[in-house]
């Protein structure tokens, strides 16, 4: 139904802040692009931006081709999923969904064929009479769904829209969405701070920190090639195991050893590796091409299916992740493995080093 | 935590009737006062029970009034009044929160400026302004009209800054909300804000209703011609009637008539406005 193409766009605001500091995004026509991020790194300024609630101070947003910059929201044919829903506390369930028709001057009997089927796909049917207060949070969400679904708008926007519910219905909530998505094929972008939500939603994952994108990829594909420390510790739970290596005269034997490994081309100056790439080795045989740890346990959280043993680790603190039981108690002394091509280096700057990709 | 103990609702029972009592007992002492001749008004004490000429003084009061305060009737005082009363509620809530929408909801230059200029004219009431607002009143003619009586009053500083703290609570989702499904600034305006606000605004009625038929001041200054008195003027008038001796029954009756209508206002709208403040409940 639309792309969306965001070139170059920055946000000022009055006082001087700068908000989002050029972000260039082009999410093709039907597919689900998630915007996730620490709080304050500008992405729900971006949404907003899209949605025509902010001005853009500089850069152009184009949806379906068509640049919206001077365009105000109601004209830009999105709709909007809030946080706190914003359901209109006096109004019934299907006023609610159908004041954005009445508004466009949409037909007595086209809006109430469009409210009642969208209340079936949503199972709303029975609520239509209710208001919003008589709700429960999953219900409220699902009516704020109605009234973005309702007017087949080109652009979805959802901004944090499950962070208000528990996690069980979040988990749920998720599928929902997902799939709906899928089934009305209409290009949406998903703000979010979980990353577990970004990664299971996202067709496109647009990883942003303090106003900058940071990397931009498939969710999978930014989980095994994460582009800098900053993606890699915020992608992932429990996040990837960061060892700061120094180089140099001073650098231990166990650092040497490391930087060893690394990729030629640069010069590394952080170790990644995510808890379930490790291994654990209880002998001492040395594996070569591979990295090898000791490592001391500090504390064991098993999960059920899973076990993560917190270790401290050549001055780091490390998380692993073993599957099923484990015996290990706080105070073992571990060796720890990982095979090359399972480990991340990053340089000086944080950024990525990869033997395949020339440094910089 | 209060106790439930036979003694305690005892005393709490007998000390809240006391205070109706204390506050009934003068409303129902003119009743009885009404309903008596003046003779028996006159000729201390006053019974305590209701006399025998309700309907003799009331219907006097109500349809035999010609005459007797300049020949305005009860009824045409208490319309009067009710114009007046109903004029400076409507009039005040319409002013106040327009000028509170746009101070909320809209950036314009010197917003805060127009904020503040209507926040300090809560410190000048009625009585501080009132002899350029009587000026102004008779070169515009108005003296003597029911716009007179109505319009200096109608601005509110204090409706309005109610508002304001209202529509400060809407969160700003809302408000985008509404954007976003298209709603311009009228729109959001009745279709939003104003069915969200009619608790705030039956609340005020109530209280700007009782503050408009309890004039006094303004409409003594303002109404020359007998035909224009509020009620409360009229009874101030009926008391001090310089060449008759005042008619004390119908004083109390028309007394008992003034009282009228405030407490129909009160009941009815409370009940509206508890109404929705249970509904508003989140």
């Amino acid at each position: 139904m639309a792309t969306v193409d965001l070139n170059d766009v920055r946000k000022v605001y009055a006082g001087g802040v700068e908000a989002v500091k050029g972000v260039s995004i082009a999410i093709p026509d039907k597919q689900l692009c998630v915007l996730v991020g620490p709080s304050g790194c500008g992405k729900s300024t971006l949404l907003r931006m899209i949605a025509g609630l902010e001005t853009i101070s500089s850069g152009t947003i184009a949806i379906d081709g068509k640049i919206v910059n001077a365009i105000g929201p109601t004209e830009r044919d999105i709709a909007m999923v809030f946080q706190n829903y914003a359901l209109y506390p006096h109004m019934k369930v299907y006023d609610n969904m159908a004041y954005g028709l009445r508004n466009r001057g949409t037909p007595k009997a086209e809006i109430d064929s469009r409210v009642r089927s969208t209340a079936k796909v949503l199972e709303l049917s029975g609520l239509l009479d209710r208001r919003p207060r008589e709700l429960s949070g999953g219900q409220r969400q699902r009516v704020a769904m109605g009234r973005a679904i309702v007017r087949n708008p080109k652009v979805f926007l959802f901004d944090e829209p499950l962070s208000n519910l528990d996690a069980k219905l979040r988990g749920q909530m998720r599928v929902e969405i997902k799939s709906l998505q899928r089934r009305l094929g209409v290009t949406s972008v998903y703000v979010t701070h979980d990353q577990l939500e970004a990664m299971t939603l996202a067709d496109m994952l647009v990883v942003m920190n303090a106003g900058l994108v940071e990397q931009t990829g498939a969710p999978l594909d930014i989980y095994e090639k994460p582009a800098s420390t900053f993606v890699a510790s915020f992608i992932g739970a429990p996040p990837m195991n960061l060892l700061s290596l120094s180089t140099g005269s001073s650098a231990t034997e166990l650092e040497r050893k490391l930087l060893g490994l690394a990729p030629p081309g640069g010069r590394a100056a952080t170790l990644g590796f995510r808890p379930e790439d490790a291994e654990l080795v209880a002998d001492a045989e040395d594996r070569s091409g591979a990295l090898m740890l000791p490592a001391t346990v500090e504390a064991v959280e098993p999960v059920g299916a899973e076990s993560f043993l917190h270790c401290s680790a050549a001055g780091n603190r490390i998380v692993i992740r073993v599957g099923g039981r484990t015996t290990a108690k706080p105070g073992d002394k571990l060796r720890i493995t990982a095979t090359a091509e399972k480990l991340h280096w990053f340089d000086q700057g944080g950024r990525r080093l990869d033997s395949a990709s020339p440094s910089f | 935590m209060i106790g439930q103990s036979p003694l305690r609702i005892l005393i709490a029972h007998a000390a809240l009737i006391l205070g109706i009592l204390i506050v009934a007992f003068p409303i129902y002492y003119t009743f009885v006062a009404s309903t008596q001749t003046l003779q028996t008004i006159l000729k201390p004490p006053l019974p305590l029970l209701p006399g025998d000429q309700f309907w003799n003084n009331y219907s006097e009061a109500l349809f035999g009034g010609v005459g007797r305060i300049g020949g305005v009737s009860v009824g045409r005082l208490l319309l009067n009044t009710t114009v007046m009363a109903l004029g400076v509620a409507v009039g005040k809530i319409f002013i106040s929160i327009l000028s509170a929408y746009a101070i909320v909801f809209f950036r314009f230059p010197l917003r805060m400026t127009f904020f503040w200029l209507i926040f300090i004219t809560l410190m000048l009431p009625v009585e501080v302004r009132i002899l350029p607002t009587y000026k102004v009143m008779v070169d515009l003619g108005m003296i003597d009209t029911y716009a007179g009586l109505i319009v200096p009053l109608i601005a509110s500083a204090t409706a309005t800054l109610l508002f304001r703290q209202f529509f400060m609570t809407i969160p700003g989702e809302l408000v985008e909300a509404a954007r976003v499904d298209g709603a311009g600034p009228w729109r959001f305006f009745f279709d939003i804000l104003l069915p969200l606000s009619r608790t705030n605004i039956a609340a005020l009625f109530v209280i700007l209703f009782i503050y408009g038929w309890t004039q006094y001041l303004w409409p003594l200054l303002v109404t020359n011609s007998n035909d224009m008195n509020t009620i409360v003027i009229a009874l101030k008038k009926m008391v001090s009637f310089a060449d008759a001796d005042t008619q004390w029954h119908l004083v109390m009756v028309t007394a008992m008539l003034a009282i009228v209508p405030p407490i129909l206002v009160v009941v009815l709208m409370q009940r509206w406005f508890v109404r929705g403040l249970v509904e508003s409940e989140k």
